[in-house]
């Protein structure tokens, strides 16, 4: 017991990427169209987060992890049903709203007071774990506020790996530029660690540990706190997809060879 | 009477999501059916999607990759749908919804795939519905697969009824698979000598064990039983050869051979031993009657998930279609609409939408009934045990009381002071659901993949130069073939209409749809433009033909309605399945009405959700309702003699001179002759006179409202397909092609 972790990863839910999402401006500010009715996921690099969080866990006898997330509970509830049949954890939902357009500061104060409320937590063994990035318009910043907001400055992004040794302290991989590694050794917990995507795959769902989930999971999205957030004054003069481009040619009888080179010529010219 | 088209529309924004779908399907409150649906999924989706993607599809033979989704469906569950929770599954009390669900979401991608989930609770079912509690328990949880760290490989079964009949295939209702004795010693349990060729088994390949069906061949054994064959018992366990079939080839099929000595403890459900007769507990026919009773409607639902799988890529390849044509810039409406622009590619694609929402509320609603049928068939056994009441006729006989009560209830009011007595009764319920039940689950197999199939046949006719080749997208043309086969096998459609004809007639089951028929009116007064209207005038006209069927004769005085006479009642049976579909489709859309706008799921959008598919229940309540009145109107005429241009025949005629006199007297009456003969005794250019309506006339009266009816129902159509041509799809697929 002696590395058991208290691991809470913070992860928002996000319209699933294979669906049309296309910006539009409402009354509230902007919005993706048809937002509340598309099917949500798990935001990718938050999902990372998650299962890494997982797999450190099981390591580690003792250990447990949170998930918190930020948004509309039934949202949450449907998104649910896929997540929790992939690794064991104790959901934190706080009702809130959906989006990527909200205010990163507003977000990480709500977020890191339900963090700072949950009952029997051990800050000096804490490893908040978050996404790197984000599929919706991610502000870059949310998780590096959360630790702000919780005194916790050793913090790592675009976390690839983590070993944990036996003393506590642990080794950290951080992408860097050139497809490289930052190894960096910390002290030990609390620390921040922003995901890139890990070295795990995706989990397969096993409804077994969706059962024992639910145990916990259902009765936490009927208390879920409902939170409002505060605009701070944020607003928006356009929003728009980046621009999709495409130049197709046809070419038949090149080598794989002949191929890679210019596509490295073509990068390299960009 | 008309139906009011509703004015002022409110488009869909997306594809139906699964918080709408869990309302419509009632499974909202169940998290353990979503979680099912969501693991299903992604087995379907990802794995299974890939198999067919690589071709997996094109060889009969049993391949390691076709092992390899065995082994998904265990890890996520699939297998475990079938046991309780004690032996080694996850959801507990009845499982008809979770495995249909389950085979709803493998049937998306591919019916072969949902087969082979469901072939190996095929062979459980003996010994889950008859067997004894250690034969449940020791299979059920040798068969359930193994958890992290338990290292055991899952027993995985088939069932083996059908065999092989010299030149003409297979006859399920003769056993020549026998079984004897072959040893007993005094004090000891007997063996049996089991042998039997089985055809068509699916599973075989792989199957550890098998339920066989068998008939004795030796005096020391009464009747017929099922046996449970294992791979190590002492004697033959030949898997044979693979089956080539055209379709599921996802699913092993093969014909194999078995002679085995097996313990006599192997009989499904035990045995009794009478005067040195091995009397076992159930025979081969109670058991399968048992089985097929439910697994039937699983069946249905694969069909029912190829229709609505295929409309996301027919809209995508519509609206694509001419994209990266000279004559297509981008922002035309040819560039954003393609095929779309076209009103009859919108309306043949809300016909196939149409079907595939109906045949998937009917399914549900068979599956669904199922689950409340199992418990209080436990409970009207244990009534009925308290009270010395045994099974078979004396059952029948004890039942009959209740199926009059049961009848009463149907045609009471809720305010009678009774009602609420009757309605808390289990015996009156058990006889209003079992009757139901008896129509719905071979309405479902019948409609479902025998419509269904033409119906899919249509969504491959709108993929244009795709249709019918194999990267057509949503592996379309594929789906097509297998829903040929999945109305074919596990009861052909005529076995289930001849169920049909039986069970469609019950006082109990008329009584119900006498007060669905009602009720169909009652929702049409609040709900206009779901068709509901529409539907009450169609079921009225059925059971107006039923009853006249039932009394009427032909023209040579032989009885109409009769069990050979399977002209007649086959297509009453046809007919019946359009009206339960549509019935069944109308009343999910009011679930969804009304509970969708409490659920913050749901409630952004439900508007105009709800009004596609109300939309979509009247188109299909106005093809239920020409349907049934085409049918009717054939039975109902088709069987008197048109009449001649013979003496017996001109005596209705008028003659020219005969009407001009006349005339004189009573001006106008010309317009009303139908048939007047010249002088010379020459007649129209017809087939004879134009027959009467004697005792038809009511008939006519209903047909005329029928018509009626289907006012509205082009506009609902027309509204459909705007929708259509502007709702929200994902970018792609989300499963290879």
């Amino acid at each position: 017991m002696a590395n058991a972790l208290q691991i809470v990863v913070c992860a928002g839910i996000v319209p699933d990427p294979l669906q049309t999402l296309e910006p539009i401006t409402g009354a509230s500010g902007p919005g993706l169209k048809n937002e509340m009715v598309l099917p949500a996921v798990l935001d990718p690099w938050a999902a990372s987060a998650l299962y890494e969080a997982a797999n450190l866990a099981a390591k580690n006898p003792g250990s447990k992890v949170w998930l918190v997330s930020l948004g509309p509970k039934a949202k949450l509830q449907q998104v649910m049903m896929t997540v929790a049949q992939k690794v064991s954890f104790e959901l934190v939902p706080v009702d809130g709203p959906i989006g990527g357009f909200t205010d990163a500061h507003a977000t990480a104060a709500v977020l890191a007071e339900t963090i700072a409320a949950l009952p029997g937590l051990d800050h000096t063994r804490l490893l908040l774990f978050g996404g790197w990035e984000s599929a919706t318009r991610g502000a870059g910043v949310t998780l590096q506020l959360i630790g702000e907001r919780l005194g916790i400055t050793d913090q790592f992004q675009g976390v690839d790996q983590i070993d944990l040794r036996d003393d506590g302290s642990f080794e950290v991989l951080e992408r860097v530029e050139g497809g490289k590694h930052q190894a960096s050794v910390c002290v030990g917990a609390p620390a921040v660690l922003g995901w890139a995507t890990g070295n795990l795959p995706e989990p397969r769902n096993n409804p077994q540990i969706g059962m024992a989930n639910m145990r916990t999971i259902m009765p936490a999205l009927q208390k879920a706190r409902p939170a409002t957030l505060a605009a701070n004054g944020l607003r928006y003069t356009s929003v728009s997809l980046p621009k999709q481009q495409r130049d197709t040619r046809v070419v038949k009888d090149k080598t794989p060879d002949e191929i890679a080179s210019e596509l490295v010529e073509w990068i390299g010219a960009k | 009477m008309s139906t009011t088209a509703l004015s002022g529309t409110t488009n869909m924004l997306t594809l139906p999501t699964d918080a709408v779908r869990q309302i419509q399907w009632r499974f909202a409150d169940r998290f353990d059916l979503q979680m099912l649906v969501q693991s299903a999924r992604g087995v379907a989706r990802g794995t299974v999607a890939r198999m067919v993607a690589a071709g997996e599809r094109n060889t009969h033979e049993w391949t390691p990759a076709k092992n390899e989704m065995m082994e998904a469906f265990d890890r996520a569950g699939i297998t475990a749908i079938f046991m309780e929770p004690e032996e080694g599954g996850f959801i507990a009390g009845p499982k008809n919804l979770a495995l249909s669900l389950a085979a709803f979401e493998l049937a998306w991608v591919d019916g072969g795939a949902a087969t082979a989930s469901l072939a190996g609770f095929l062979a459980l079912s003996p010994i889950h519905e008859r067997g004894t509690a250690e034969q449940a328990q020791h299979y059920m949880s040798l068969a359930a697969p193994p958890q992290p760290g338990d290292d055991r490989k899952p027993l995985r079964g088939a069932f083996a009824l059908t065999e092989p009949i010299p030149y003409v295939g297979v006859d399920t209702g003769m056993l020549s698979g026998k079984v004897r004795v072959a040893e007993w010693k005094d004090g000891e349990e007997p063996w049996l000598q089991v042998d039997k060729r089985g055809r068509f088994i699916t599973n075989i390949a792989f199957a550890n064990f098998v339920t066989a069906a068998v008939n004795s061949d030796d005096p020391r054994i009464k009747g017929s039983c099922v046996v449970i064959l294992e791979e190590t018992d002492e004697g033959i366990f030949d898997h044979g050869t693979p089956t080539k079939k055209l379709v599921h080839q996802l699913s092993s099929t093969g014909d194999p051979i078995f002679n085995l000595k097996v313990p006599a403890s192997r009989i499904v459900g035990g045995y009794t031993v009478k005067d040195g007769v091995i009397v076992p507990n159930y025979s081969h026919g109670e058991i399968i009657e048992a089985v097929f009773r439910r697994t039937r409607v699983t069946v249905g639902l694969m069909t029912a998930a190829k229709l609505l799988s295929a409309v996301e890529p027919v809209i995508r390849y519509q609206r694509g279609r001419f994209r990266g044509a000279e004559g297509a810039k981008p922002g035309t409406v040819r560039y954003q609409q393609g095929i779309q622009q076209r009103e009859d590619a919108l309306h043949r694609l809300v016909d196939v939408w149409a079907c595939g929402e109906a045949a998937t509320s009917l399914g549900f609603a068979a599956a669904r009934l199922f689950d409340s049928l199992d418990p209080l068939e436990k409970q009207k056994t244990a009534i009925l045990k308290e009270r010395g009441v045994g099974g078979g006729r004396a059952e029948l006989k004890a039942l009959r009381e209740s199926e009059i009560r049961a009848i009463a209830l149907m045609a009471m009011s809720p305010s009678d002071k009774y009602h609420t007595e009757l309605e808390a009764d289990p015996l009156v319920d058990y006889v209003l659901k079992d009757a139901e039940a008896n129509v719905l689950c071979p309405a479902t197999k019948l409609w479902n993949t025998g419509h269904g199939a033409n119906m899919m046949r249509e969504a491959v006719s709108l993929m244009g130069g795709y249709g019918i080749t194999e990267d057509c997208p949503g592996f379309l043309a594929a789906k097509w073939m297998d829903a040929q086969l999945e109305a074919t096998y596990e009861g052909p459609e005529a076995v289930q209409r001849r169920q049909l004809t039986v069970t469609m007639t019950s006082d109990v089951f008329l009584a119900q749809f006498r007060a669905w028929t009602a009720e169909m009116r009652r929702i049409a007064s609040t709900k206009p433009g779901t068709g509901a209207c529409t539907l009450a005038s169609a079921m009225q006209m059925w059971l107006w033909t039923l009853n006249y069927l039932q009394m009427a004769t032909d023209a040579d005085g032989n009885k109409l309605y009769h069990g050979q006479r399977q002209g007649v009642t086959f297509p009453m049976a046809d007919a019946l399945c359009w009206l339960l579909a549509s019935r069944c489709q109308i009343l999910d859309v009011l679930e969804l009405e009304e509970r969708g706008a409490d659920d913050p799921g749901t409630a952004e959008g439900l508007p105009g959700t709800v009004q596609f598919l109300s939309d979509l229940c009247h188109v299909q309540a106005a093809q239920a309702a020409g349907e049934v009145g085409r049918i009717c109107a054939e039975l109902v005429f088709g069987y008197n003699r048109h009449p001649a241009w013979d003496d017996a025949g001109c005596k209705s005629c008028f003659s020219a001179h005969e009407l001009d006199e006349l005339e004189e007297t009573m001006p106008g009456i010309s317009a009303f002759a139908l048939d007047v003969l010249a002088e010379d005794g020459s007649h129209p250019l017809k087939a004879g006179p134009c027959a009467g309506c004697n005792g038809s006339s009511e008939f006519l009266l209903l047909q005329n409202k029928l018509s009626r009816c289907l006012s509205g129902s082009r506009l609902a159509k027309d509204r459909a397909a705007d929708t259509v041509s502007t709702v929200m799809i994902p970018e792609a697929l989300d499963y290879p092609q």
